[in-house]
């Protein structure tokens, strides 16, 4: 390999070895139609699986998420991005369920991304790596699934772009997940996250260091643009009120405009900071492709364009939650998944949980949703012949 | 295993036992207004049934999402609207009519989505509502009417011929009727109708569409 490339090494070399990579036995078919091979998957367990293996768990991480759900992230050195939902003791307990997490391909952490390897060109791929949509991601994953030797999943939950995966689960393999939590998401991209994605991936591409997205090959990186991206991005993970309530008008580290434009104002520096410390982690060619199956994401399409034709005759406990405060994936979005289930004749809870926190709720100390969660996979795990929690 | 015989839970409503009363076993039901699911629970485990709910409150949808049942949070009055024809055996709406926006949409919603509907309400035309009314000139508070005007979720009372008189312009078929005491006990039946609006505290009814 003549590569090398700081960015590279970042992305590939110096990423631990400790996380167990699947190697698919066979390519994957996109739904592009293009077979990927070789396909792997990088992913994460915790807890241990029962002799049943009726106890697994599978945890759909978001857009910017990776595999280390519930454990420090190698890269980072930062928790699991999930440390108040997983975990021993928690609504999702690894003392009970053997909880898997993969990340997702097209992502940039160990799974099959456009940085990975092109073996037919011994460079990485950029953007000759296929276009993929949440439907292969989740395929991706029922290989891995198949791998572990796990039939029936006992919960697939994920928020956001993981809900999106928790949904397209129980599409498309309904006998394969006894309980389903779609969290803060919805069924189909609607035309304002389109939008927004389209500014982010512009901005990457605006960048002269994105280099047509050959920027591992030229030795560059589209930091600028993918810094940007990620600014604007954050803004709608966001509420009005939140940002209201944590910044204000307020300056940073000063104590009068500058009339410059500096980041006089505390907002401007936090979005910056989020900007920078994202490119840190983040491939910028992996959030193009990860918007992008986001965006091609619509259930209803996909069944004749009706949703309750997805989960018809469903045998799927479903628990659907939005937040009051989330516009990126507004409570409507939720109703829908939730109208087309009950036309569909499935088991479905619902949840509106009240939060000033916008759609990066279901991330955070939100005890509602643990209550939630808790009540849902208690009874769920008792139906399920898990016992009850102690 | 069947279960002909409805075995309380300490501290069930008498109407709620009487709705499950008229649940036949097996049927899939939704309980509109399920509070925190305890008729649904007893429908589910003394009815057999697939028991699905619609609640207001969060608390309440938690506590019955925690008891295993399925249920959403949102209210009657835009939610009931989603719902195939016919889609349950049995819908009901247990003390909630009175606190939708549009009551006579809710109950044709209510006959279109359940081959039949149970529905029990305060009646408002009660001797002790009308004393209060008419004669101490004052907005009622009963044991089942708990709130002051001002701040009562009840803004639709009507009373038991009130009732009687809109299932006959919506083409309901009543398929039972029952009052229920102050006590809770459950008037004989083949008292008048004057006498049951006078002295049923409340009513629960079975219908079917005409």
């Amino acid at each position: 390999m003549s590569v090398s490339d700081p960015a590279l090494s970042r992305q590939g070399a110096s990423l631990p070895r400790a996380t167990p990579i699947f190697r698919a036995p066979v390519p994957l078919m996109t739904e592009g139609g293009i077979a990927l091979s070789p396909l792997e998957v990088a992913y994460q367990t915790y807890g241990t699986l029962n002799a049943q293996k009726s106890n697994a768990v599978l945890i759909c991480h978001a857009l910017t998420g990776d595999q280390y759900v519930a454990s420090s992230n190698p890269v980072t050195g930062r928790p699991g991005w999930w440390p108040t939902m997983v975990g021993p003791g928690r609504p999702i307990d690894t003392d009970r369920f053997f909880v898997i997490c993969s990340n997702v391909i097209g992502g940039c952490m160990g799974s099959s991304g456009p940085a990975s390897l092109n073996e037919g060109t011994g460079q990485p791929y950029g953007l000759d790596f296929p276009v993929l949509t949440i439907a292969d991601m989740v395929n991706a994953q029922a290989m891995l699934v198949d791998h572990l030797g796990i039939d029936s999943l006992f919960c697939v939950a994920g928020g956001s772009m993981g809900g999106m995966q928790v949904l397209q689960w129980a599409a498309r393999f309904p006998a394969r997940v006894f309980a389903a939590m779609p969290i803060a998401t919805g069924a189909r991209h609607s035309a304002q996250n389109i939008a927004f994605h389209e500014v982010g991936r512009q901005a990457v591409m605006a960048d002269p260091d994105w280099q047509g997205g050959r920027y591992l090959v030229t030795g560059t990186r589209p930091a600028k643009g993918l810094g940007v991206a990620r600014m604007a991005a954050h803004i709608t993970y966001l509420s009005e009120n939140a940002l209201q309530s944590k910044f204000g008008r307020k300056l940073q580290n000063r104590d009068a405009r500058t009339f410059s434009f500096d980041a006089d104002f505390q907002i401007e520096s936090y979005l910056r900071y989020q900007g920078e410390s994202f490119v840190e982690r983040f491939d910028a060619n992996s959030y193009l492709y990860l918007t992008r199956a986001m965006d091609y994401f619509d259930l209803a399409a996909d069944h004749g364009g009706s949703l309750s034709q997805a989960f018809q005759g469903s045998q799927t406990r479903f628990c659907v939650v939005s937040f009051t405060s989330d516009w990126l994936f507004p409570t409507a979005e939720s109703r829908s998944i939730i109208h087309a289930l009950n036309a569909g004749g499935a088991s479905v809870s619902f949840v509106e949980i009240d939060s000033d926190k916008g759609h990066d709720a279901f991330l955070l100390d939100v005890p509602d949703l643990f209550a939630t969660t808790g009540g849902f996979i208690n009874a769920a795990a008792k139906a399920r012949g898990l016992g009850v929690k102690p | 295993m069947s279960q002909n015989v409805l075995t309380p839970p300490p501290a069930t409503r008498v109407d709620l036992l009487l709705i499950a009363g008229l649940v036949a076993e097996k049927s899939r039901v939704l309980d509109v207004g399920c509070g925190d699911g305890s008729l649904l629970t007893l429908l589910r485990d003394q009815r057999g049934a697939d028991a699905r709910g619609i609640e207001l409150s969060q608390a309440g949808v938690n506590s019955c999402v925690a008891r295993g049942l399925s249920v959403i949070q949102g209210d009657a009055d835009t939610d009931l609207a989603a719902y195939p024809d016919q889609a349950f055996d049995y819908a009901i709406l247990s003390q909630t009519l009175q606190a939708t926006r549009q009551p006579r949409k809710v109950l044709e919603d209510l006959l279109r989505i359940g081959k039949r509907v149970i529905i029990s309400f305060p009646n408002f035309g009660h001797w002790r509502v009308r004393w209060q009314l008419g004669f101490s000139g004052h907005m009622p508070v009963t044991e089942n009417m708990p709130h002051s005007w001002y701040d009562t979720p009840n803004i639709h009372f009507c009373t038991l011929r009130d009732f009687v008189n809109l299932t006959r312009e919506i083409d309901a078929r009543i398929l039972s009727a029952r009052a229920v005491k102050g006590s809770g006990a459950p008037m004989r039946v083949h008292a008048p109708w004057w006498f049951w609006n006078l002295f049923g505290e409340q009513a629960v009814f079975m219908l079917e569409r005409g």
